[in-house]
């Protein structure tokens, strides 16, 4: 499902979060916000989800405004940076969340609940961590179980914020492969939110760079490592240039 | 326009918490703090004014005040005695000790009230050693500051305890590899860090001993002028009927408390302040 | 300069097995002594004092005094107040404490001060208020007195006093506890599809469970205890409005002491129960963060 935001807004305090930024997300396609700390990416990413009211513009789920439709009945996956695992839940109990809060006519059968989710822990390799709590949990493993978690209610969207912020490299490495790999697999519309430019440009489809709450430059990879728009893009990519000679091969 | 009061959160229950919390606060607290305005209003300036400084409220007030300053010292020396060997120094019996440090707030004040007097009478524990020296403790207004000790105690040392933990030794370390001695390094390092903490707890102290009844009246002694505290006069105005007279009373008091509410809400932030500070160096 | 040198190269010496932030032994074992010679003197002494005093004339008088009819009435009515004003403080904590830890609007640090005020204020005064409201000459006294309701030297006058004096525990306790749990997993349950009641009853419920206990033990201790703002508004009515904490007042006043202490003693173990309890919780409390 596409997703679009209008000329959004929003505005913390005295500190300008957004300043009306538009974007477009294909369906199917995976979507990086690449910016610096405070450039308002996170902000936008809890805003297509609904877990912040922009104070102007709009939001459109395949065509349909959503602006001011509740987290809850949005039908989006959200993936936290720190996971937001519940903490006196196993992962089974985490991932089959989102099926047990469901209104008696929709809520699955115990069976369907208990196949659904041994599904989904198959599909993130984690099948036999069912029992454990997240404390005892590896930062990866965590991540795959907060993945799993969002998948369960068939999301339209998928978003992920920092999704490989708190891994160390090589875990990180890995599991950026691995979600590339479930991408391709599932082909759910996902944006994910990244300080990272080596990360965004070498795993999105399409880059969205965000400044102080404005977007600079939204291209391809190659686009934005080729052709920056902005000086703001340029010396931001500039950083780390290893990173721009790995997404221009 | 937005309602007056509410930021939008995805989170639910706005409406909802402040519809309780309101109607508690309002029925429970603002509500019968208006009544004690509305009562001494009716007394009449000159009324009150001759009430709340006629000679046995005068005395009443200094020494309530005198004692609760008095005792908010005393725990200022121990509670950070006890808070810092708490933190710091290994000792068998630890946590039990630990425990034993909040029994002020257990223990019923009225428990505790007749235990002091027991102890500290003529022919108690502890009385019965100091009356050969001379030192009358009961019915005195020593042992009106016994007392307030005994209520006080737990605020600053819980005050003081989780600073003292989180300060760390480093601070001291650095303070020793510059040449500080140990006694520099706690006057010039230690002590300034825990300041804020420590006056706020001392703060605490003095703001509950003003206000304490229970543990107070039974050794007090309760002599007008002499060891009749503040919090008793108005109990006794209450008890003549005299409503007006122990409004007015209550008012002085209740004003003293919210200065100190004050003076503990700026002695916080103070204290956040600094240790954000400390955190983000 | 050279003397910090100096006194650098001096420090080796003169502190040679000690590091930097530790104190000598000496130090140590006079400032542990000190102190725990202040809390045993302050704290200790009185506790046993309680037990001693209360066990002085043998085992069968303590029964005798805790189960004479006035202890029993008093006994009932401390529990009854206690099971009135908790939950409804309790309600009020979670409320309160939902309001100020997930939600930034204007008012918000006066209503924390007000949630804060009846720490700061005096037991006698609290009583006060509730007897210039509903007394015989309160501002509600004598319509309440035309409909026969009686709440001062009455049951409700307690159990309002009683509120007052608790109503904080429970939001103090809860409030620092839900600003640190923080707000993720109650936006992931939203963002899963959960309604606000299975979002407070699955997931923030479980998280603040023992520190919400943790405030309801303090609050019981207190509602039970409670002796200044109950005073004023009981009238001491024997076998009627008498709590426990007064009900010791009364046998002191008139020199029974030793049954005044076997009370006194029902008590201590209430507050001896509350320090073990809170001891506990401390830990578990310490280890869900």
């Amino acid at each position: 499902m596409s997703i679009e935001v209008r000329d959004i807004h929003k505005r913390f305090g005295n500190h300008q979060a957004l300043a009306g930024v538009s974007l477009k997300v294909e369906t199917g396609s995976l979507v990086a916000l690449l910016g610096p700390s405070g450039s308002g990416k996170t902000s936008l990413l809890r805003i297509i989800a609904g877990l912040e009211r922009p104070d102007a513009g709009q939001v459109l789920f395949a065509g349909e405004d959503a602006t001011r439709q509740d987290a809850r009945h949005r039908r989006v996956g959200f993936v936290f940076q720190h996971y937001a695992l519940f903490r006196h839940m196993n992962v089974f109990e985490n991932v089959a969340f989102g099926l047990r809060v469901r209104g008696r006519a929709t809520r699955p059968s115990e069976q369907d609940i208990q196949g659904r989710v041994r599904e989904l822990l198959e599909l993130v390799q984690l099948g036999w961590m069912a029992d454990r709590y997240p404390s005892q949990l590896s930062g990866g493993q965590r991540q795959r179980v907060a993945l799993a978690r969002a998948l369960a209610v068939e999301p339209r969207v998928l978003l992920l914020d920092e999704p490989f912020g708190a891994l160390d490299a090589r875990v990180r490495r890995q599991l950026r492969a691995w979600l590339r790999g479930l991408h391709d697999k599932i082909g759910l519309t996902s944006v994910f939110v990244t300080h990272d430019q080596e990360e965004a440009l070498s795993l999105a489809h399409r880059v969205a760079v965000l400044n102080d709450g404005r977007i600079e430059q939204e291209g391809t990879p190659d686009d934005i490592a080729r052709r920056p728009a902005t000086p703001f893009v340029a010396d931001f990519l500039q950083a780390e240039p290893v990173a721009i000679c790995h997404a221009a091969q | 326009m937005r309602p007056l009061l509410r930021r939008e959160s995805v989170l639910p229950g706005f409406s909802l918490s402040l519809g309780v919390t309101s109607a508690f606060l309002g029925l429970l607290v603002l509500l019968p703090l208006a009544a004690l305005a509305v009562k001494a209003a009716s007394l009449g300036p000159a009324a009150f004014w001759a009430t709340v400084t006629d000679a046995r409220a005068l005395a009443a007030y200094r020494l309530s005040f005198g004692a609760s300053l008095a005792a908010a010292a005393l725990n200022g020396l121990f509670g950070l005695l006890v808070a810092w060997v708490l933190v710091r120094y290994p000792f068998p019996g630890k946590r039990l000790v630990d425990a034993l440090v909040d029994l002020p707030f257990a223990l019923p004040t009225a428990v505790a009230g007749i235990t002091l007097t027991t102890l500290y009478g003529p022919n108690g524990w502890i009385g019965r050693h100091l009356e050969p020296l001379g030192l009358k403790v009961a019915f005195t207004e020593l042992g009106i500051t016994v007392a307030l000790t005994f209520i006080g105690l737990p605020f600053v040392v819980r005050t003081l305890q989780p600073v003292i933990e989180e300060m760390g030794t480093d601070a001291e370390e650095a303070a020793a590899s510059l040449g500080a001695g140990r006694v520099q390094a706690l006057w010039r390092v230690v002590l300034p860090t825990l300041l804020p903490a420590w006056l706020t707890g001392v703060t605490l102290a003095l703001s509950r001993a003003l206000g304490e009844y229970g543990s107070v009246v039974f050794i007090a002694g309760n002599m007008p002028m002499q060891t009749e505290i503040a919090p008793l006069l108005i109990m006794t105005r209450l008890e003549q009927y005299d409503y007006a007279g122990a409004t007015a009373i209550a008012l002085v008091m209740l004003f003293a408390s919210l200065l100190l509410l004050l003076a503990i809400g700026t002695l916080q932030a103070w204290s956040v302040r600094r240790s954000l500070g400390e955190a983000a160096s | 300069m050279s003397a910090i040198v100096a006194a650098r190269r001096a420090q080796p010496l003169t502190r040679a097995a000690l590091s930097a932030s530790e104190d000598s032994r000496p130090v140590r074992l006079a400032l542990t002594a000190a102190a725990l010679g202040f809390l045993g003197l302050f704290l200790f002494l009185p506790l046993v004092a309680v037990f001693t005093e209360a066990l002085s004339k043998g085992g069968e008088a303590w029964v005798a005094a805790v189960s004479e009819p006035e202890a029993r009435a008093a006994l009932w009515l401390t529990l009854k107040v206690a099971a009135l004003s908790v939950p409804l403080v309790t309600v009020f904590g979670v409320a309160a404490a939902w309001l100020i830890a997930r939600f930034d609007f204007r008012g918000r640090r006066l209503l924390l001060a007000l949630i804060d005020l009846p720490f700061a204020v005096s037991p006698v005064i609290a009583g006060l208020v509730f007897v210039l409201l509903f007394g015989r000459q309160g501002l509600f006294g004598p319509a309440l007195a035309e409909h026969g309701v009686k709440v001062i030297f009455a049951v409700p006058g307690i159990v309002l006093a009683t509120l007052f004096v608790t109503l904080p525990f429970v939001a103090r306790e809860l409030i620092p506890l839900l600003e640190a749990e923080g707000r993720d997993e109650e936006e992931a349950a939203r963002t899963l599809g959960a309604s606000g009641f299975q979002m407070f009853w699955r997931v923030t419920l479980p998280n603040i469970r023992f520190g919400l206990l943790y405030g309801v033990i303090l609050a019981n201790a207190r509602a039970m205890g409670e002796f200044g703002a109950v005073s004023v508004v009981s009238g001491h009515i024997r076998g009627l409005t008498n709590t426990l904490p007064l009900h010791v007042e009364i046998l002191y006043n008139e020199y029974r002491f030793q049954a005044a202490f076997a009370v006194a003693s029902l008590l201590a173990f209430l507050a001896i129960g509350t320090l073990v309890a809170k001891a506990l919780l401390e830990r578990r409390i310490g280890g869900s963060r």
